[in-house]
């Protein structure tokens, strides 16, 4: 580099091949040791950060349990930091009763993919709340979906009952312009931020089609104790 | 794999999530050699080849890491990846075309820096794209660079010969031009939904 | 001939408060060298996260300075830069997970940006120019005041952003309820247009100061 170094000679193989893997393996070690540390606190962290927003769709609940869906199309109990997209999460009150499953469901959106969380009670064969939990649309128009109060309210009560045959949603959930919701499964869009709010209606939709049967089915298995 | 259609992966990466303009990725070559159409097509060209080529490469990588269960080692194996693949691609432009490993020159090394092709992987690798989306993805995010490079080179072009304050030539301007062309393309928001 | 390493260089030691004042204003890495702006502009819509962005880097940029100018003997010149990159790719590596662990909302936020501090052009750039030929202490310092340097810039188009953008500042609220901010603040857009008013304005002051520089000598000699 400068002009006054004195000449060494060249590295051998074996010395660029030491320095490499020695470096190597300190930084290695560091990583590990990081990872290694810090996996229980993101574990906890996401935990939590799940269970506070199961306990908001799912209003008067006080704890959770996650279920897997098998192979066979039971659901079978999942650990508490499991993580996947055949789960869901069973929510029970203070006497350990079922007040119902959440749901996660994802669909493009305006600009990117948004991810939603919403709340089953089968007791009242409705969607009773919906939590938006990732979504990168526009601040202030396509983000309204997040706290737009009306919007919200759409998914406080909307009818997920079931055909008489029990296999799919006796009305499919259907988005509809604002102030032209009539039927308790439709959902007002928000004017202003039409594409994220209908994409949000249509995840829902196809994913209780998907999930609501299921759920009435292995009803025993959410409902009983650990 | 990703139950995103095809054209709307393409669409999306292009256009309506340009990683240049709406992104924020791949901005030092974007300022920096978006003075002249002709670099402006050459870099862009290049940096799509490389996108490709790493796309494929870090989807098997990371499968890899998926299974010997190491995926804190991604960030560093896709580093490595993305700089073998520049080096490859240079060697292996410089056999099949000499006259166009001319061309390229300086620019097939600095795409190694450049964040846009490490975005590529790592974004593929969360969407959890499959083969064929994760090449048309780096077809998508390739062409939208090469395009917003091309339109910001023409318009710096043209504005070489406008009287414009001295204070404002240079990042100024070419910072100035990108926001407008941002916004111009936030239009594209909602193709591919 | 490739030449090794070679020692220290022997021109005089640089007092370490101007190694650390160097790289917040003269050699700014944002607004002055230019570099690193991927970040800069992509997570500044808010004062919060461009300050976490701005530690984050800094705490790489110094890690990785004082990890390479301790190793600076060893490396042979061949392979020095897959080291520096190794080097630099580990200690992203463990502040993102360090993040994780802290905030997962601030994660959510930085998202795939953290995991980019990688490629930021100039820690690889000042790890190469300057801790590969310097001691371990100035190298830290260097390290510290360039990471100042970027952290100052990200904070200033952060905040011009969110005060704009949302009307908050760290997420307190500066105006009355009825404000409406200027969306397109918060937006790629607003980005772009922040950091070309600041670059702008540093350009104006930069060209003032050495105006008035280059007349003091011929106010001083009297002449016209």
């Amino acid at each position: 580099m400068t002009g006054t170094a004195p000449s060494l000679p060249p590295p051998s193989a074996w010395q660029m091949y030491r320095s490499m893997v020695g470096v190597g393996l300190v930084c290695g070690l560091l990583v590990v040791t990081a990872f290694v540390g810090t996996a229980p606190i993101i574990r906890r962290n996401r935990a939590e950060a799940l269970q506070r927003a199961v306990l908001q769709v799912l209003p008067g609940a006080s704890s959770t349990r996650s279920f897997r869906l098998a192979e066979d199309g039971h659901l079978r109990p999942a650990g508490a930091t499991a993580t996947g997209d055949q789960l869901v999460h069973a929510a029970y009150d203070d006497r350990s009763r079922l007040i119902g499953v959440a749901v996660e469901a994802q669909g493009l959106g305006y600009q990117d993919v948004i991810r939603v969380l919403y709340g089953y009670a089968p007791a009242r064969d409705a969607i009773v709340g919906l939590h938006v939990l990732d979504s990168r649309d526009t601040p202030g128009l396509g983000d309204r979906i997040e706290t737009d109060p009306e919007f919200l309210r759409n998914f406080e009560h909307l009818d997920v009952a079931l055909s008489d045959d029990g296999a799919e949603l006796a009305h499919p959930i259907a988005p509809v312009k604002r102030g032209a919701r009539t039927a308790s499964w439709q959902v007002d869009t928000i004017t202003g931020a039409t594409i994220s709010s209908t994409a949000v209606a249509t995840m829902v939709s196809r994913s209780a089609a998907f999930w609501v049967p299921r759920i009435r089915r292995e009803l025993a298995a959410l409902e009983a104790p650990e | 794999m990703s139950p995103e259609p095809l054209w709307t992966v393409f669409v999306n990466a292009a256009l309506v999530n340009n990683f240049v303009l709406a992104l924020f990725l791949g901005l030092c070559p974007f300022l920096g050699v978006s003075g002249r159409l002709e670099t402006a097509i050459r870099m862009g060209t290049a940096v799509t080849f490389v996108m490709i080529v790493s796309s494929a490469a870090a989807l098997g990588i990371d499968r890899l890491l998926i299974a010997l269960d190491a995926t804190y080692l991604r960030l560093i194996a896709f580093i490595a990846v993305i700089a073998s693949t520049v080096q490859l691609v240079e060697m292996f432009i410089k056999k099949v075309s000499p006259v166009l490993f001319r061309a390229l020159g300086i620019y097939l090394p600095l795409i190694t820096t450049n964040c846009a092709i490490l975005a590529l992987v790592l974004f593929q690798t969360t969407k959890g794209y499959g083969l064929v989306q994760s090449l048309v993805y780096a077809l998508g995010a390739g062409t939208g660079f090469t395009l917003a490079l091309v339109l910001m080179a023409s318009l710096r072009e043209r504005l070489e010969l406008a009287a414009l304050p001295d204070l404002t030539r240079g990042t100024a301007l070419a910072l100035t031009l990108a926001g407008l062309l941002s916004m111009a393309f936030m239009g594209f928001g909602g193709l591919g939904g | 001939m490739e030449q090794p390493i070679p020692p220290d260089p022997t021109d005089a030691p640089v007092p370490l408060g101007e190694e650390f004042r160097k790289g917040v204003w003269r050699q700014n890495p944002t607004f002055v060298q230019v570099l690193g702006m991927c970040p800069a502009l992509a997570v500044s819509n808010s004062a919060r996260n461009a300050l976490a962005m701005g530690l984050a880097t800094t705490f790489v940029l110094v890690a990785s300075n004082v990890a390479v100018s301790s190793l600076r003997r060893f490396i042979p010149r061949q392979v020095r830069i897959t080291t520096y990159v190794l080097i630099i790719a580990s200690f992203v590596t463990i502040v993102d997970y360090l993040i994780q662990a802290i905030s997962l909302d601030l994660h959510r936020a930085l998202g795939a940006f953290i995991s980019l501090i990688v490629v930021n052009c100039f820690i690889l750039g000042r790890a190469e120019a300057f801790a590969s030929t310097h001691g371990v202490v100035p190298s830290f310092f260097d390290g510290l005041g360039m990471g100042a340097g970027f952290c100052w810039a990200l904070l200033s188009i952060g905040a011009v952003r969110e005060i704009l953008g949302s009307g908050t500042l760290f997420g307190v609220q500066l105006f009355h309820d009825g404000f409406q901010g200027a969306t397109v603040m918060l937006l790629p857009s607003g980005g772009f247009f922040t950091m070309a008013g600041w670059v702008l304005l540093l350009n104006a002051v930069e060209q003032r100061r050495s105006r008035r520089a280059a007349a003091a000598p011929l106010a001083a000699e009297g002449a016209r």
